[in-house]
């Protein structure tokens, strides 16, 4: 919709300097967005797998290919970081670490999660 | 004047009482992904390096059957609920706001129907 009056624009963005709260929520978004992707590439996967050997045989090579492995270790990122900011989300919804001194060490904390957890996730392919 | 009711005005342009139901499944899924999820990550590394008829037969497994269908199709529905938020936010203009939700919501429903098919088929033996 054009804006005659060519107010500015609230929240102001430049104007703040970044701080784990906001990063944070921008990244949850971010993470949601790639995890749809992530989704897509999950079906097409269980879809080449149903549609026979040589499909599947595609699929993996792609998976297995350097753009493909970067994928996957983004996706990996992208669902534990989503994962772990989620539950601080349904923590919040329930009404709890409202305070500014927790919300910001939930933050630290859900970022630390996300690091273990990932590379928990990884040494446990590359034990197999 | 028109003859249309109110309701039917505001309803796909904004609150029509349909806010808490979006939000409230916003969180059942995420619930559901939650356990979903973690059981999915548990299984991956098991599944690296299998091959066609191993893979097959892990997804064709009743419990993973049921488990990845509904993984699926959870996922794809808490997506399209969270990208219809982002476009909702970022996307001003009806015309193209409504072709890039209804791209999205095409794209959801493909990838869901095509990965649940896949599903069945590998666990009737049609593969």
């Amino acid at each position: 919709m054009p804006d005659p009056t060519r107010r500015p624009l609230s929240p102001h963005l430049s104007v703040y300097r970044p701080e784990i709260t906001s990063v944070l929520s921008i990244l949850h978004r971010l993470s949601g967005l790639f995890l749809a992707l992530g989704m897509v590439a999950l079906a097409a996967f269980l879809g080449a797998a149903a549609a026979g050997q040589a499909a599947f045989a595609v699929a993996t090579s792609a998976l297995g290919s350097l753009i493909g492995c970067a994928f996957l270790v983004a996706v990996s990122v992208a669902f534990f970081y989503h994962l772990a900011n989620g539950v601080r989300h349904l923590c919040w919804d329930a009404g709890f670490g409202f305070e500014m001194a927790n919300v910001r060490r939930s933050g630290w904390f859900v970022v630390g999660l996300t690091a273990a957890l990932t590379v928990v996730f990884w040494l446990g392919v590359a034990a197999q | 004047m028109s003859l249309r009711p109110p309701l039917a005005r505001a309803r796909g342009h904004g609150s029509a009482h349909e806010g808490a139901h979006h939000w409230w499944m916003q969180r059942v899924t995420a619930v559901a992904l939650a356990l979903l999820g973690a059981w999915f990550a548990w299984s991956v590394p098991c599944l690296v390096g299998a091959d066609h008829g191993e893979f097959v037969a892990w997804m064709a497994r009743p419990v993973n059957s049921v488990l990845l269908v509904l993984l699926v199709g959870s996922g794809f529905y808490h997506g399209w609920l969270g990208i219809r938020v982002v476009v909702e936010d970022y996307v001003p203009a009806r015309g193209p706001r409504t072709v890039t939700l209804a791209v999205c919501a095409g794209i959801a429903w493909l990838a869901a129907a095509g990965a649940g098919l896949a599903v069945l088929r590998a666990g009737y033996g049609g593969v």
